[in-house]
């Protein structure tokens, strides 16, 4: 199924509307899905299950939000920041994240901030076109 | 407990749909209120209903090894009416159900007339928060309950007989 980007960022602000009450307008590429949007690990939920449904792919959810793992594991985390373990960790559990800014200062909990339909949208587009 | 809002189950395919009944009267208080003059089933309460329904279609699909809670109400819009000596169908099923929630889709008719659209999300309590203190009123099902455990005997044996004859068809 050959979308384009913008197709595909189309069908994903329907599917974070729909799930999130929020207006066409306010889920831009840079919106954060937690801080901006307002979502809740409840959500994270529907978000997988309807994106699975919109685009035929399969998500297996520590794929699309493995920040969870990342978090309580004590070799990547230290005094509430990401160690070198944890960034190399990140990067290759989300390679669909822009993590440049977070590198800087990586708080954890900023961790949440990384999460922008962007991303979203990164993923989405790399499963299609694995498939 | 009394808070059940559903009274049969005419259909059940384990792991994938229900169908139950609920028998509107005017014996039931609240409608006294609501409104008065002009009884109505309150929309809050058919969102109960359907959670109900769902919820044990979900609790059942994993053989009620985990709690189940309605965590999120995806969509609940309402069409029409539902008044006293009403008979509503609802008709619930699993759209998606992977081990740390459920996600269902549901409709309330009434003789054929849609009432309304109602997706629900339901959260699996011992894979996620476990040691955590619920409420009970927030657990759908609850094992101790034996009320729910009689709507489902009938239906759970009868529905073998009626999902072979299914896939005879």
């Amino acid at each position: 199924m050959a979308m384009s980007r913008d197709e595909i960022m189309q069908q994903v602000q329907e599917v974070l509307v729909d799930a999130l009450g929020v207006d066409d307008d306010e889920v831009t590429t840079e919106a954060t899905l937690m801080g901006d949007l307002g979502a809740e690990s409840i959500d994270f939920l529907d978000i997988v299950f309807r994106l699975e449904k919109t685009f035929g792919i399969k998500i297996p959810r520590e794929e699309l939000f493995p920040a969870e793992n990342l978090m309580n594991d004590s070799e990547f985390v230290h005094n509430g920041k990401l160690t070198e373990k944890g960034l190399n960790e990140l990067r290759d559990k989300m390679p669909h994240t822009d993590i440049t800014a977070f590198e800087s200062d990586p708080d954890i909990n900023k961790l949440a901030d990384l999460f922008t339909v962007n991303a979203i949208v990164n993923y989405v587009e790399g499963k299609l076109n694995a498939a | 407990m009394r808070w059940i809002w559903i009274d049969k189950f005419i259909e059940f395919q384990s792991g994938r749909r229900a169908v139950a009944l609920k028998n509107v009267t005017l014996a039931e208080e609240h409608l006294h209120d609501h409104f008065p003059g002009f009884p109505v089933m309150p929309e809050c309460l058919m969102i109960e209903a359907m959670a109900q329904t769902s919820g044990i279609l979900v609790g059942e699909a994993k053989k009620f090894q985990e709690k189940v809670i309605l965590a999120k109400i995806k969509k609940a819009v309402f069409f029409d009416y539902v008044k006293p000596g009403d008979t509503i169908k609802l008709d619930a099923r699993i759209e998606s159900i992977i081990s740390e929630a459920a996600s269902t889709s549901g409709k309330i008719t009434c003789e054929d007339k849609l009432i309304a659209e109602i997706d629900l999300m339901f959260s699996h309590i011992d894979q996620n928060l476990a040691g955590k203190e619920f409420p009970q009123e927030n657990f759908v099902f609850d094992t101790g309950t034996s009320v729910f455990e009689s709507l489902l005997r009938d239906v759970l044996s009868a529905g073998a007989g009626a999902a072979d004859s299914e896939q005879d068809r």
